[in-house]
């Protein structure tokens, strides 16, 4: 298995700036997923990567090696597609050796190639079948076994899951991180789903207009996101803002909004007075009678254990989740408390977060 | 009063049993969901309302009146459907306009004035009367669609997935817009979609349909946390209730009768290997940020629980595991209720 690297890598397309230098590295054997909105460059990344794009700038290293220029076929890497086409007028068997066939490899090698790719999907039972009558779950395990049959060095998938109902994706999330799990075959992984990313993903790469924001593990991008823009688009609901007209001083361990000191992670920066917005994930508010900062609920939204509480306040719209046993009436003003030790603060301009105890990784748990 | 009722309604076509011996009433200013996969009948529920389909047996009444033989135009309802169809030549106020403008209605064109305007405000597309509806964004657009269900004053709303073509934001914030307009108009809508998280947010009531039949008609909580079957169990939820074969838990306590027991993945704790309880192992470990989805191998069977982020687990890590608020089941999926068990201890 390899190691893929990336350095300040580009694309135009004419006056179209798609990739605007990108630079990341995927280890041997790991499971990394480049996630954003559509348009964001993914797709045009992945294609460079994999030789079906030339880059305008920027060099791409497969094991050490400079391919940047090497076309596809010369890469030994599997490309899988959004939609697993298979032949309808073949057998399991045949339609998982077809690459092996193409490449006229000796047929007792092809016979046992399958045969082991088939028992790792634990569809061997199904090698003789015809695929028209198979389910979904075994069609997308035959197609899966048509890219890894030739064992290749990386794989690269584009959104191969997107096309499944929710239900069913979720199911093939986890049985594509543990088929990875047991073939350890370096894979990078494209999507615009957060949460397939979240769950599958050693560690993540957020792009946006053409850019990397951050790169980390879920956790990292969760906890300690660099961006408003990271911030927003992962979790589900996404992070709370309450703006603020503020000028944070190094050593500040409270921001104040519309004059409440609310308790945050101590600020590593000095900046001159402006707009920030201050963040906090839904799971870090509460319900506090005694608190100043208060809003109007606007809405309940049960959903089993939890429900998503929505309140409006002077600065901004935020979002609690908070048990569904609490009894929350629609119309009537709260205070709110935020769990200080989790709340981020961003400048407003640039989007950029500030650096703080938090961001230092200065809190446990 | 119940605005809408069906009574047994049933529609074939051919030798397919679309809908079966459906009865449901909706009541006054009531929100509704049917929620089932595709093909469970919802769609088709909805059209029989509307009178865009006829039942071959049973009887539609809205506002107390018999509406089964009466075509659409007849009835007092309204629809909104999941492709939002505008028309593009004219702008957001002519669309929403137009219903109002039908030679049936000849209302006065001070009326419909007065009338647009208001339902504008309520959905926030007020600034945008003046563009042309091709000029908006899918959100904007999906909100004049439902405008222009809402500027008429019908007995009851009928929606057919009207949020699905919408981006997961989108979809989570009209979530939210529809159901506080509901809530401030006071009308009765009867909503069909197969997104769980939409019906449990919105939903006076949820009608879970399975195979053309109402299987299971209550509250987002009773369904929750009291589903009459499995299948029901398993529609609310996410990541879904483990439903593990009961002999693999070697709980005593358990009548006879029972096959399956359902653990909703909350109810389920993991402490370590030395602890009494069932024992596992992890498989994996999904982090999705406030908290973290734990694969398990108990014997054959896989299941999913969550746990806090700080806990520390790995692949290949011997737990054991806890349990509270059991759901059992029987051979045919039916629950078996508390106090039948309390009976039989």
């Amino acid at each position: 298995m390899a190691q893929i690297k990336l350095e300040t890598v580009a694309k135009t397309f004419g006056a179209f700036a798609a990739v605007k230098g990108v630079t990341f590295t995927v280890d041997h054997g790991a499971f990394f997923v480049i996630l954003g909105p559509s348009g964001c460059g993914k797709t045009t990344t992945l294609r460079m990567t994999a030789g079906l794009e030339l880059p305008t700038s920027g060099r791409i290293l497969l094991d050490g090696e400079d391919v940047t220029a090497l076309p596809a076929s010369a890469r030994d890497i599997a490309f899988v597609f959004q939609l697993f086409a298979l032949y309808p007028h073949m057998n399991v068997r045949q339609n998982i050796g077809f690459p092996l066939r193409c490449q006229n490899y000796p047929r007792a090698q092809i016979r046992q190639s399958v045969e082991e790719t088939a028992r790792l999907l634990r569809i061997d039972h199904l090698l003789d079948r015809r695929v028209g009558g198979l389910s979904g779950g075994d069609r997308q395990r035959v197609a899966l076994g048509r890219a890894i049959v030739r064992r290749p060095k990386a794989f690269l998938m584009d959104e191969p899951l997107g096309a499944l109902d929710s239900e069913f994706r979720r199911l093939m999330c986890g049985e594509l991180r543990e088929l990875h799990d047991r073939i350890d075959a370096t894979t990078v992984y494209i999507t615009h789903d957060q949460l397939a990313a979240m769950a599958m993903a050693g560690r993540i790469a957020i792009m946006n207009q053409g850019r990397i924001e951050q790169i980390g593990t879920p956790q990292e991008i969760y906890d300690r996101p660099r961006t408003m823009f990271v911030a927003d688009f992962i979790g589900a609901p996404p992070m709370s803002f309450l703006g603020v007209q503020a000028a944070p001083q190094r050593g500040d361990r409270s921001i104040r909004i519309d004059g409440v000191a609310v308790e945050m992670p101590e600020v590593f920066e000095d900046r001159a007075e402006g707009r920030f917005m201050l963040g906090v994930r839904p799971e870090n508010v509460s319900f506090a009678d005694a608190s100043m900062l208060r809003g109007r609920v606007i809405g309940a939204e049960y959903l089993g254990t939890t429900q998503i509480v929505t309140v409006d306040t002077a600065n901004g719209r935020v979002k609690a989740r908070l048990p569904s046993t609490d009894v929350v009436r629609v119309g009537e003003s709260v205070g709110l408390a935020l769990r200080p030790d989790r709340l981020s603060v961003f400048d407003e301009m640039s989007g950029q977060a500030l650096h703080s105890a938090l961001y230092e990784g200065g809190y446990r748990g | 009063m119940a605005e809408v009722a069906l009574l047994e309604v049933g529609k074939s076509y051919g030798p397919v049993e679309a809908v079966r011996g459906l009865s449901l009433s909706v009541s006054d200013g009531e929100f509704v969901v049917l929620l089932g996969p595709t093909g469970a009948g919802k769609t088709t529920t909805l059209r029989l309302i509307a009178g865009l389909e006829r039942p071959d047996r049973g009887k539609v009444v809205i506002q107390g009146r018999i509406v089964t033989q009466e075509v659409p135009a007849e009835r007092d309802v309204a629809f909104v459907f999941q492709q939002y169809s505008l028309y593009p030549h004219l702008t957001v106020y002519d669309n929403l306009a137009f219903p109002l403008r039908s030679p049936a209605r000849r209302m006065a064109e001070k009326a419909v004035r007065r009338r647009v305007q208001q339902v504008s405000e309520l959905l926030h597309i007020e600034h945008k009367l003046g563009n042309r509806a091709t000029a908006l964004s899918g959100g904007e657009m999906q909100r004049v669609a439902i405008g222009r269900a809402l500027v008429r004053e019908p007995a009851v709303y009928l929606m057919d997935e009207p949020l699905s073509s919408l981006d997961a934001k989108l979809r989570a914030e009209l979530r939210l817009e529809l159901k506080r307009i509901q809530r401030e108009l006071g009308t009765t809508i009867l909503y069909v979609t197969h997104d769980q998280i939409e019906a449990m947010t919105m939903a006076d009531r949820i009608g879970v349909m399975s195979e053309g039949a109402l299987v299971q008609l209550g509250t987002p909580r009773e369904i929750y946390e009291r589903p009459n079957s499995a299948y029901v169990a398993s529609r609310l939820g996410t990541p879904a209730i483990n439903l593990i074969p009961v002999e693999l838990l070697g709980s005593d306590a358990v009548p006879a009768q029972v096959r399956t027991v359902g653990l909703r993945t909350e109810h389920i704790r993991i402490s370590p290997a030395d602890r009494p309880g069932p024992r596992a192992q992890v498989q994996w470990v999904e982090h999705l940020g406030d908290q973290n989805h734990v694969h398990l191998k108990l014997a054959t069977h896989s299941l999913v629980t969550l746990a806090d982020p700080a806990q520390p687990l790995k692949a290949g890590d011997q737990v054991s595991i806890e349990f509270t608020e059991p759901l059992y089941f029987d051979h045919a999926g039916n629950r078996v209720a508390a106090h039948e068990i309390r009976g039989q201890a």
